[in-house]
């Protein structure tokens, strides 16, 4: 006889479940268009575009993030034994662990029944070596799930860790978990025990947990086994559906299910964590001072937080002990989203401040502006997200209400905010000293056919003393590979860069529109920066404004440079111990990591030191996000744990690519009375050094 | 009642080059802002128009381009600007400037009773403070300048108390109504403005009152009308000194050489 089961063995009317079942369909239906219709309050603005890249980007997510899992597991890059950029050790081995046995066993679970529902009714095929390979499958899924739910029971509640809040309905959503598969396991071993042990007890071992568990039920009668059997199954069938329902209408995290999934789909596909441009007419509100005033798709990733707290570990401004926390910025407005009553109709007309009688309530309230200016926009909660949410556009829209409609933010900016808008540069000084560093050298200005490239030095490479410096050994790096570039020198603007991350979006905007018409005018198409911010800004912002630039950050261009042999590296410098620090605003804004250590292989034919966080996971500095012209006032200093991280190393020079890291760990190391022992280095100046053309001073 | 706060447009002066050759300001693309003390006349005035519900109107004398100015003036808050712009009043000095600025202060005091002319203590451009007082002059307002606070103003009893801050000491004063307050830098800190009021701002209408509107003698205006003229503008020669050390790529080594310095002329003992 061949190997397969009766569906529906010892059940009478078994076909009721479907019934039921159409029923919990309904409710889960009639929640999730709840759930809809709160999601359409927010402001309708976001395309759905590129359809065909959506669903293959979510079609590769299934399979990398849901098969493999490699968000949740973490990718730490670290560099592989041979020199270059292997991604190895996993950074959340353990939770990734968890999420994964109980989500391939749920998948399992779930094909499996789908798979028996069509056997049954339609095509035949649950039998003999495929049923016992069913059986063997579908039985360590459910093992698989129990594993994975108790160690997530251990973690949770034993552990403990510092990330992870526990709320009342995690410990339920566990517990469904384990009702609904302990149930499956009941139904299953007492069926077991009371046919095949019986009659072929070849059969049993398939299904190793539920032979092990049938032996308890081996002695009992024929009689008593299928009374049991019958009243576990629709226990099991109960729970199941009652589970779905539960589920449904108390708004459990198992939502995340449908809502990740969904936000995955939905996901940003444009470069992470890009702000939207506003629409500056006449009447409107600006930023974000409501819970409507986001989008709908900023809305739905409010939903999709599983409340995991990678984000919260990785923020710079949480771990040093600022009230900012990323997770519970997303959390809290998701729970304003929750009591926002359907009702508060949307007046896209509404002018000024949110009304009094709104029953929204505040934002401010919730997102204090303690919390609101701490953010760097490092882009790590983007980077570590399993399931693609940027916690980082929420604030800055906050931010811009503030700004733009109350005027309000640290009194440190008034200041900034002058400069640049009277100036064009952070410090407010005169614009005719911004070719100052060059006074030694010969410069010439951009000339469209003359000039191939615009250098666009930036505010910090013009007028910080210290950055004058590297600004000078890439005008060398430049010159000595023969590359045919101008400056803009007085009339060269601030990117504005800070002014977006702050909220001044207003601001930005008019600056943007007016570099924008210079930059045509000039006929300027490739431009070389040696600021990291200005690069994403310029490259990435200004693309909103209908104009694609060519721009090149040094650290990609003298890579290229060096690779093509177009420099002559004479020595490879006394460097000693190279520690490298990534850029947020290169490496997880842009994704260079690479360019920068291979140029530093060539010329001190080592690779740099790693630090522990690096590549993706890199820690910012704590000068993004317009946070280099504000005091920090709360909990440690960004730059001086970044700093203990680069002398934990052994460091003997740190190499940055970046203005404002060049100033955070200078001040880091004096802040640790490390700067006689350690210096830093732009990678311009270690290569200017190596090719020794000329003399750095 | 009215607030009245006269605003300048000046060169931005920390761009403003001296031609080594003819003595001349090179004023050539240098940009224009509003006088930093008038920024503080300006906040006060609005700061007063929030505490007793005061109008605020705000003019400026100069060429068509101030209209920029006082946009920026619109984007704070203020509730009209009247720009007096003519060629006749070109090449005015501080006497000639008041006079216009009085009359037009007069014409507005046809529509609306004045309470309270604000201006900055001075401009860094002419560096005088002449023309505040010389608008309370002709006008016969009580004068209150060096104002760092304003404490209170008695509709009923038409006063104002208002705090002087002088060398070394501050006074407390009390004076009829309507007065001329210039105020100095430490009274207020001005505020940034609002993007709905800067787009409100950029689609105002400004008043522009030209000499025909204004009906002055044309001897008591422009160059005409001043009593000084600009004959030559210099640097002044810079006193005997010495530059130590390079403090900008070497600050250590310039203080060091510095401290030495001091030392070596017993400025210095440590
Ligand atoms: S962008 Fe960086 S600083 Fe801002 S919330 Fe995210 S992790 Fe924290
Ligand atoms: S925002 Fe993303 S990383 Fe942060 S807690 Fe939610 S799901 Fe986790």
């Amino acid at each position: 006889m061949e190997a397969s089961r009766e569906v529906f063995w010892n059940i009478q009317f078994g076909e009721i479940v479907y019934i039921l079942a159409v029923f919990t369909i309904i409710v889960f239906i009639y929640a999730l268009y709840k759930r809809y219709k709160l999601w359409k309050t927010g402001i309708p603005k976001f395309k759905l575009d590129n359809i065909g890249k959506r669903l293959w980007n979510f079609t590769v997510s299934a399979f990398v993030d849901g098969i493999f899992h490699r968000r949740f597991f973490g990718s730490a890059s670290k560099q592989g034994r041979k020199g270059i950029f292997k991604r190895l050790l996993p950074t959340d081995f353990y939770p990734g662990i968890i999420h994964y046995f109980i989500f391939i066993g749920c998948i399992i679970l779930l094909i499996g029944s789908f798979l028996d529902f069509i056997s049954h009714y339609f095509l035949d095929f649950m039998h003999g070596g495929f049923y016992l390979g069913y059986s063997l499958v579908t039985d360590i899924a459910g093992t698989m799930i129990i594993i994975g739910v108790i160690l997530a029971i251990i973690r949770r509640y034993v552990e403990k860790p510092e990330r992870l809040d526990n709320k009342r309905e995690d410990l339920i959503a566990l517990l469904l978990i384990m009702a609904v598969v302990v149930s499956g396991f009941l139904v299953e071993s007492i069926r077991i025990a009371a046919t095949e042990l019986q009659t072929n007890p070849e059969w049993a071992p398939w299904s190793p947990t539920s032979f092990v568990l049938a032996q308890a039920f081996i002695d009992l009668n024929q009689k008593t086994l299928s009374n049991w059997h019958l009243i576990t199954w629709w226990l099991h069938s109960l729970v199941s559906l009652g589970a779905i329902i539960y589920v449904s209408l108390y708004w459990n995290r198992l939502w995340h299910i449908i809502f990740s999934t969904l936000n995955a789909f939905f996901r940003n596909l444009d470069t992470k964590g890009i702000l939207s441009r506003e629409d500056f007419s006449v009447g409107r509100h600006f930023g974000v001072s409501r819970i409507d005033d986001f989008t709908w798709k900023e809305l739905l990733d409010l939903d999709a937080c599983t409340r995991c707290g990678r984000c919260q570990e990785v923020c710079p401004a949480f771990t040093s002990g600022k009230p900012l926390n990323p997770k519970k910025v997303i959390q809290d407005l998701r729970e304003i989203l929750i009591n926002s009553t359907n009702s508060s109709s949307k007046d896209s007309q509404r002018t000024g401040a949110p009304s009094a009688s709104n029953d929204n309530p505040s934002l401010s309230d919730v997102i204090t502006e303690e919390v609101l200016w701490e953010c760097t926009t490092c882009g790590a909660c983007i980077e570590v997200c399993p399931v693609f949410i940027e916690p980082l556009t929420k604030l800055i829209g906050i931010r811009r209400y503030l700004v733009e409609m109350k005027a309000r933010f640290p009194e440190e900016l008034l200041n900034f905010f002058e400069n640049i808008e009277q100036r064009s540069n952070p410090w407010g000084i005169a614009p005719s000293e911004r070719t100052k560093w060059a006074a030694d050298i010969d410069i010439q200005s951009f000339e469209s056919g003359n000039t191939e490239y615009l250098f666009f030095v930036g505010c910090a490479g013009a007028f910080d003393s210290r950055n004058r410096r590297v600004t000078l050994a890439l005008t060398q790096i430049l010159d000595s590979a023969g590359i045919s570039w101008g400056i803009l020198g007085k009339d060269e603007p601030c990117c504005g860069d800070s002014l977006r991350r702050l909220g001044n979006e207003f601001v930005f905007d008019r600056m943007v529109m007016e570099n924008i018409a210079m930059f045509r005018e000039k006929g300027i198409k490739k431009i070389i920066t040696q600021c990291p911010h200005c690069f994403h800004t310029l490259k990435n912002d200004y693309r909103q404004y209908d104009i694609q630039l060519d721009v090149i950050h040094h650290s990609e261009l003298i890579n290229n440079l060096v690779r093509e042999g177009r420099l002559e590296i004479k020595h490879t410098g006394n460097l000693g111990n190279v520690v490298f620090h990534d850029s947020c605003y290169l490496g997880r804004y842009n994704n260079i990591y690479k360019n920068p250590r291979k140029a530093i292989l060539k010329i001190t034919n080592q690779l740099p030191i790693e630090m522990e966080r690096c590549y993706d996971r890199s820690f910012c500095c704590g000068g993004g996000g317009g946070r280099m012209w504000m005091e920090e006032s709360v909990g440690k200093h960004i730059n001086v744990l970044r700093v203990e991280e680069a002398l934990q190393k052994n460091a003997d020079s740190i190499c940055v690519c970046c203005p404002y890291c060049m100033t955070m760990f200078e001040d880091g190391l004096k802040d640790k009375g490390a700067h006689t022992k350690v210096r830093v280095m732009d990678l311009a100046e270690i290569v200017a050094k190596a090719i020794e053309r000329g003399k750095i001073k | 009642m009215l607030v009245i706060i006269c605003i300048k447009q000046v060169p931005d002066t920390t761009q403003v080059k001296i031609d080594p050759v003819t003595g001349n300001l090179v004023r050539e693309g240098v940009p224009f802002i509003m006088n930093p003390f008038d920024t503080h006349a300006l906040e006060e005035g609005i700061r007063l128009k929030e505490r007793y519900g005061f109008r605020v109107v705000v003019i400026s004398m100069g060429p068509p381009n101030t209209e920029v100015t006082l946009r920026k003036a619109l984007a704070r808050g203020v509730d009209e600007a009247v720009l007096l712009s003519d060629r006749a009043f070109g090449g005015a000095d501080t006497l000639a400037t008041s006079k216009v600025l009085a009359e037009a202060i007069i014409q507005l005091t046809q529509r609306e009773e004045v309470a309270i002319v604000l201006c900055g203590k001075q401009t860094i451009d002419g560096d005088t403070a002449q023309v505040g007082p010389g608008i309370a002059t002709r006008l016969g307002y009580s004068q209150l300048t060096l104002v760092d606070h304003i404490k209170d103003i008695d509709l009923q009893a038409q006063k104002v108390i208002a705090r002087r801050k002088l060398e070394g000491r501050e006074e407390i004063v009390k004076a009829d109504l309507p007065a001329m307050i210039s105020v100095v830098r430490e009274i207020n800190t001005p505020r940034y403005p609002t993007v709905p009021l800067r787009l409100m701002a950029e689609g105002a209408t400004i008043t522009i009152w030209g000499n025909k509107e204004m009906k002055l003698d044309d001897a008591s205006i422009g160059l005409q009308g001043s009593a000084t003229q600009v004959r030559k503008i210099f640097s002044p020669e810079r006193a005997k000194g010495e530059i130590l050390g390079d403090g900008i790529t070497n600050p250590e080594e310039a203080a060091s050489l510095l401290i030495k310095e001091l030392k070596r002329k017993g400025l210095l003992f440590i």
